[in-house]
């Protein structure tokens, strides 16, 4: 445990945990934006360069998008971006589903074997992966191109409006 | 930056790394690698911002010289009285933008308002970090370096979208949702171009690239990518989408002030402003040094007997060459319309990059053919590039003749 990783853990569960307590969405998103660039820091410091800027590039380039968009476009006006506080009621609701979904990753992590072996595993270029990526798990690969192409297609068709041409309409 | 212990450069081509080890000698072995990265860095930023301030000099005089004005060539230099061609405009801007009021609108989210300068900015200076200057002057030797450029570019967009958003300002958020539009439909072919010159290269990383094109063709003609049919169509499609990408004319209608009274940047004054202006120049730097590191050599000589010049001396001029251009295409072309500007994108070039994909496949396939092959490989490689870009263009602007304006 050096002094970095705990610096990135730290930063990373500290702007969630702000995220999910703050009432402005907007703020939420863009906190939870702050938390995928540590767990893209933490690749980084384990020395999985390629993972990191991958994570980078799909989730704080990509996927925030995608969340603040919906957001905006959600929301009929801006002073509604903030969320009332939810109920008492349904705070017994969400600690079953919170601790369900911790108990499942919890469990996950400590029945898998993890070998602590002290020899440093060898360093992994950029070109192996690739290789890796076309080679062996190729198809794995290509199902999920294609599964992310259907529903990009899905999500085109649900919210394209077809509209007959404007023959006035400028071109 | 690693130069090797046997070093057979020339002096002026190891200058730069020798004034480096020059100054951190004297360091403890554990220290020295920190004081090189922060000289590497200081070195970068005072390169480029010195090249951000005479860059808004050289653009409004170029922009003069088109339009047929002098420019501007009032301000003299500061105790000296000289008025040399208004050399020490951008020290007036400098100053003008710092002691200008900085106003934040009352309702303005103020944390995201200041933040969203600072991190764009931050941002853009990060890409700088994987460009090959020259031989020896690479300050972050990377392994995924093109990654790692697009990564830090595309965080840009999260700063554009904070701006706007943080404003309270319709023409603010109207913009950034528009600016964010259009940086995300010209990412793609962008990234699409670059990805046939990682194909050919066979490496992400950009010193590695540089080092590919280096060969000579019967001695004397350079192998750089541009030099293909794949890397020719692939640079102009990077070019375009590189123009777009840093909102520059014709593409530069997020800040166009007719329309949205400057967009994003409506509700930044004083040095904020000045900061988003560097960001878009730093920007258009990076894109222009990746540019020239994938298609046009990088750091390599046009020719071999001229590789007694240093090669931070070829990367240097090639970026401003290409700068140029960026400026003269500024000076030329009017701006286009949102909906043209999204059709060019997705209707044009994702097509041709993707089919330019292809090209270079067959290329890096068709690498041992020789004899009269090689010829029907330029020939097939040519079809390939110019067919689609005709059949394309031709079904496009299809019906869209010339125009007639009668009462203009």
């Amino acid at each position: 445990m050096s002094l970095a990783f705990l610096l990135i853990a730290f930063l990373t569960v500290a702007t969630a945990a702000v995220a999910m307590a703050l009432r402005n969405l907007i703020r939420s998103a863009l906190l939870l934006v702050a938390s995928w660039a540590g767990i893209a820091a933490f690749y980084l410091w384990a020395g999985a360069e390629f993972v990191a800027f991958a994570q980078v590039l799909v989730y704080v380039g990509a996927i925030s998008m995608v969340v603040l968009f919906a957001v905006l476009l959600t929301r009929p006006s801006r002073d509604e971006a903030e969320v009332t506080p939810a109920s008492a009621g349904r705070l017994l609701p969400a600690l079953i589903t919170g601790g369900a979904v911790l108990g499942v990753l919890v469990g996950a992590i400590v029945g898998s074997p993890l070998r602590t072996t002290a020899k440093p595993p060898p360093p992994v270029t950029v070109r192996e992966i690739g290789l890796q990526l076309m080679g062996p798990h190729a198809a794995a690969l290509v199902v999920v191109g294609a599964l992310l192409t259907v529903a990009l297609l899905g999500a085109v068709v649900i919210a394209a409006t077809s509209r007959p041409a404007d023959p006035g309409e400028p071109r | 930056m690693s130069a090797p212990a046997a070093n057979p450069l020339p002096l002026l081509e190891r200058l730069p790394v020798a004034l480096r080890d020059a100054c951190t000698n004297w360091l403890p072995e554990s220290w020295r690698w920190l004081a090189n990265s922060l000289l590497s860095i200081v070195a970068v930023f005072v390169v480029f911002a010195t090249l951000f301030a005479l860059l808004t000099l050289a653009e409004r005089k170029i922009l003069g010289r088109v339009q047929n004005r002098p420019g501007p060539n009032r301000a003299p230099l500061p105790f000296l009285g000289l008025r040399t061609y208004g050399l020490a405009q951008p020290l007036a801007d400098g100053i003008k933008m710092l002691t200008k009021e900085d106003i934040v609108p009352r309702g303005a989210d103020r944390v995201l308002h200041f933040l969203a300068p600072v991190a764009l900015l931050a941002f853009s200076i990060m890409t700088f970090a994987v460009i090959p200057y020259g031989r020896t002057l690479l300050p972050v030797e990377l392994d995924a370096a093109v990654l790692y450029f697009f990564a830090a570019g595309a965080a840009t967009e999260l700063a554009i979208f904070m701006a706007g958003w943080a404003s309270r300002n319709k023409y603010s958020l109207l913009a950034a949702m528009r600016a964010l539009a259009q940086l995300i439909s010209y990412e793609l072919p962008l990234l699409l171009s670059v990805v046939a010159v990682v194909l050919e290269a066979g490496s992400l990383s950009t010193s590695v690239i540089v080092e590919k094109q280096g060969a000579w063709l019967f001695g004397i003609l350079p192998q750089w990518h541009v030099f293909t049919p794949w890397g020719f169509a692939g640079f102009l499609i990077f070019f375009v989408a590189a123009l777009a990408e840093s909102n520059r004319s014709p593409f530069d209608l997020p800040e166009a002030e007719s329309e949205l009274i400057a967009g994003h940047l409506t509700e930044y004054s004083g040095f904020k402003y000045a900061l988003f202006f560097m960001a878009e120049y730093f920007g258009m730097c990076a894109l222009s040094g990746m540019g020239v590191t994938l298609f046009l050599g990088g750091w390599q000589a046009p020719f071999p007997a001229l590789g007694f010049i240093p090669s931070y001396c070829w990367f240097a001029a090639k970026l401003l060459a290409l700068l140029f251009v960026f400026m003269w295409i500024r000076a030329t072309f009017p701006r286009l319309r949102i909906d043209q500007l999204t059709r060019l994108a997705w209707k044009f070039l994702v097509p041709l990059a993707l089919v330019n994909l292809f090209t270079a496949a067959f290329w890096v396939l068709s690498a041992g053919w020789a004899g009269p092959l090689a010829f029907a490989r330029w020939v097939v490689a040519g079809a390939l590039v110019i067919g689609p870009f005709l059949a394309l263009g031709r079904r496009l602007s299809a019906g869209l003749g010339p125009r007639s304006y009668r009462y203009a």
